[in-house]
């Protein structure tokens, strides 16, 4: 759903505070964190979408991946899972789900996640997710509330998974494009998480549906900060670039970019395209991460010997503009 | 003239069908209707990364592109105009020119911008501030000059603020919403600043 229909309803719901609950709809973060007690509180998500690539048990693969993104960008540990489906299993052969469920238990155990239910619904049209139970330490949640004016923004995966998507639908993707993002969308976030809790990390969130300027905006509204992002050093899908140019954009990227363009002062030698890819939908995307800037360096050369080879410093945090983002 | 009705079709879809009927089509029209603004935007770029020219009509809550393709070679034409090339930029901050009697006010500025379109220099910017942002919107009476004055390479940017201040959101019509960074940037980076 678009961020503008979400924030209409959202809006009208009276949801009672409660002191346990650390995280939660408030600050647009990735998970909501309820504390147990002193050493434990609970993080908790749920995410389920549409195929976006034509495999069964790739899709199973990147659906859990993208779920269980959410927990690591709390700096959490993933514990429990229990499968959401919805197949028209009158229509379409009972092998096909048990492929994206076999593709979703294998991204399970290898992030040490045990599978202990779900719930399945027929449905003209497929849908698979995940809803994951986590925990993490009371004083050690990783919110996207806590960005410093100073601080440098890292991002480790590349963006245009959204519009490589509708090349591949539309069936003018290359084999090679569809290559690439199948590989960055299996990939978990959990090393990436690991190192950005060592290296002492103030804020992260992960970049998914709402494109990469929306969940910086997240970060940059929570944190009551401005962003700056050198556009130059997003790293990006270049095929993703050349489908922008043939209006391969989802439609999820015009409401996205009719929801958030109001907060993006945009330079004008920034190119257009660039722009289209930085509204783009992502599906199982990196992590947004907010470092102190003597530790970025270190963040990147390490993230990049550990398999995210593309990370790279996007930005940084500053005091103006507040809330908004200077795309330069 | 072929005419592909692709309204509510899911994304990708019009492109899908629309590549299609080019592929088909050697030279000549194509009309493609759709009734949301992101598959025209993706139809429109499509169209004119395989070398044709588009022309956008809107009627009611449908859009008609209508393209055309040049007899000869499949021509890739670069898909977007290079921001970098800004020189010239129009900035309006009212919906009338000059102070005086509003009704003559208004007919200038039909006349300003019907007349800017017969010049080799095309404006690359039009800024549009204050009650200026009413020309963009519905019911504004040179929507279809600042449509061609776009067509021609004209990007319309309507400020933010005053869009919320007349309470026009949703109703801008042609053009995009733009923010003071912005506006002050363009009108920094051209080479000239033209007024009516």
């Amino acid at each position: 759903m678009g961020p503008e229909d979400l924030d209409q309803v959202l809006k009208e719901l009276p949801i009672p505070k409660d002191p346990k609950v650390l995280v939660g709809l408030d600050t647009s973060d990735d998970a909501g964190v309820y504390q147990l007690n002193e050493e434990v509180a609970l993080v908790q998500t749920v995410d389920f979408f549409t195929p976006i690539v034509d495999d069964p048990f790739t899709f199973g693969q990147v659906a859990v991946a993208n779920a269980l993104s959410d927990v690591y960008a709390m700096g959490g540990t993933p514990l429990t899972g229990m499968n959401l489906v919805a197949f028209p299993i009158k229509t379409l052969p009972s092998s096909i789900l048990k492929e994206i469920l076999l593709g979703g238990l294998s991204k399970m155990k290898e992030a040490g996640v045990a599978l202990v239910g779900g719930h399945t619904i027929e449905d003209p049209e497929i849908k698979y997710g995940l809803a994951v139970t986590g925990i993490v330490h009371p004083d050690k949640i990783l919110t996207n509330a806590k960005a410093r004016v100073g601080d440098k923004l890292v991002l480790t995966k590349p963006l245009g998974t959204g519009i490589i998507s509708t090349a591949l639908k539309a069936g003018m993707a290359s084999q090679e494009a569809v290559r690439k993002i199948v590989e960055s969308m299996v990939t978990l976030n959990r090393t990436a998480a690991e190192w950005m809790k060592k290296l002492g990390a103030h804020a992260c969130t992960d970049i998914t549906g709402f494109s990469f300027i929306g969940h910086v905006l997240e970060m940059a509204t929570a944190s009551r900060v401005g962003v700056v992002i050198h556009s130059g050093d997003v790293p990006v899908f270049p095929e993703a670039v050349e489908y922008a140019g043939m209006g391969l954009i989802p439609g999820g990227a015009h409401s996205n970019q009719d929801f958030f363009s109001c907060k993006v002062e945009i330079h004008s030698d920034v190119q257009n395209l660039l722009v289209d890819i930085f509204y783009d939908p992502q599906t199982s995307g990196g992590l947004l991460i907010s470092v102190p800037s003597s530790e970025a360096e270190k963040l990147i050369a390490t993230l990049k010997k550990e398999g995210h080879g593309h990370s790279s410093i996007v930005g940084e945090v500053v005091e103006e503009p507040l809330g908004k983002i200077r795309l330069l | 003239m072929a005419v592909l009705d692709c309204r509510g079709l899911a994304c990708p879809q019009p492109v899908v069908s629309t590549k299609q009927a080019l592929d088909q089509l050697k030279e000549g029209e194509l009309m493609v209707i759709v009734n949301n603004a992101s598959s025209c935007n993706n139809v429109e770029r499509f169209a004119l990364s395989e070398g044709c020219s588009v022309k956008i009509r809107e009627a009611g809550e449908d859009l008609y592109v209508h393209i055309h393709k040049a007899v000869g070679e499949h021509v890739r034409k670069a898909t977007q105009p290079d921001l970098k090339a800004k020189k010239v930029v129009v900035y309006i901050n009212s919906q009338h020119v000059g102070s005086g009697d509003e009704d003559l006010g208004s007919f200038l500025m039909k006349a300003f911008l019907k007349t800017l379109l017969d010049f080799e220099t095309q404006p690359n910017r039009i800024i549009l501030v204050n009650s200026g942002v009413q020309l963009a919107t519905e019911g504004s009476k040179v929507l279809e000059t600042l449509q061609m004055l776009s067509e021609k390479g004209a990007e319309i940017i309507c400020c933010g603020t005053c869009v919320d201040f007349y309470e026009l959101k949703g109703k801008v019509k042609v053009g995009r919403i733009s923010n003071m960074y912005e506006i002050i940037d363009s009108m920094l980076e051209a080479d000239r600043v033209i007024r009516p």
